[in-house]
């Protein structure tokens, strides 16, 4: 595997990490997590976008004890030691599903699906899951 | 142009490493270059040589080995998401390699376009 000393580290894309399932009852959100860490490594300019069921990933208070799932919302929070520091939240998601930031167990910026659109588009990878 | 494939469903519930495969096959007529198809989720089922579909049904296990040995196609399976699926080396079909999640990220810092199939 090629480590990040390889790369000319004047190559730095944009990848945006979209997260569009719930945390629990598929396993996409959990290892797409996984990604974002490792990307933290290649020095990228990163950002992590919730959208849809996506934003239910970063409800508080979540307790997994009954379905036997880990509870992995804490590592949200470590994502500003690993330098990823763009979190954003659809603005239209969270309201239909009656959440506000306040429910969101790290600092997010919120934005409209149209400012979104703007960011996504401006992306080099995107990859969703 | 150099792509960058990312799969992430196997190949029996889900169309998408279908997809993927007709459009990296396509790709290749076409001229570009597919620089790696990387396997996520449950797409590093399309790596197990144990796999046996119905005579009359296309095998993409063995399509994905034979494009990578026609075309020098880079088909990489990530370990962690491998392992907790019983993917190991001894069950591995013919072209893959196993290796770790800094494959998806370097496809996408050294591909042109980095192409996403999943569910």
């Amino acid at each position: 595997m090629m480590e990040e000393d390889d790369f000319d580290p004047e190559v730095i894309k944009r990848f945006m990490f979209v997260n569009r399932k719930a945390p629990y009852g598929t396993v996409y959100a959990l290892e797409s997590l996984e990604t974002v860490l490792i990307s933290a490594a290649f020095d990228q300019d990163v950002s992590v976008v919730f959208l849809d069921d996506g934003v239910f990933q970063l409800k508080k208070g979540q307790d997994t004890t009954g379905i036997n799932m880990k509870n992995f919302s804490p590592t949200f929070r470590a994502l500003e030691g690993y330098d990823v520091e763009k979190l954003y939240v659809e603005k239209e998601s969270l309201e239909a599903r009656g959440l506000t930031e306040n429910d969101l167990v790290v600092d997010v910026e919120i934005l409209s699906t149209d400012e979104l659109r703007e960011i996504m588009a401006a992306q080099d990878v995107v990859i969703s899951a | 142009m150099k792509f960058g494939i990312l799969v992430n469903e196997g190949p029996f519930t889900h169309q998408a490493s279908d997809s993927a495969y007709q459009f990296a096959k396509a790709a290749i007529a076409k001229g570009h270059e597919i620089f790696r198809v990387f396997f996520y989720h449950d797409g590093v089922n399309n790596a197990n040589k144990l796999s046996e579909p119905q005579a009359d049904d296309r095998n993409l296990v063995e399509l994905w080995g034979k494009l990578a040995e026609e075309n020098k196609v880079d088909l990489v399976v990530c370990v962690a998401a491998a392992l907790r699926r019983g993917i190991k080396d001894d069950i591995l079909a013919p072209g893959f390699r196993i290796s770790g999640l800094g494959q998806l990220i370097e496809a996408g810092i050294l591909s042109d376009r980095l192409v996403v199939f999943g569910d």
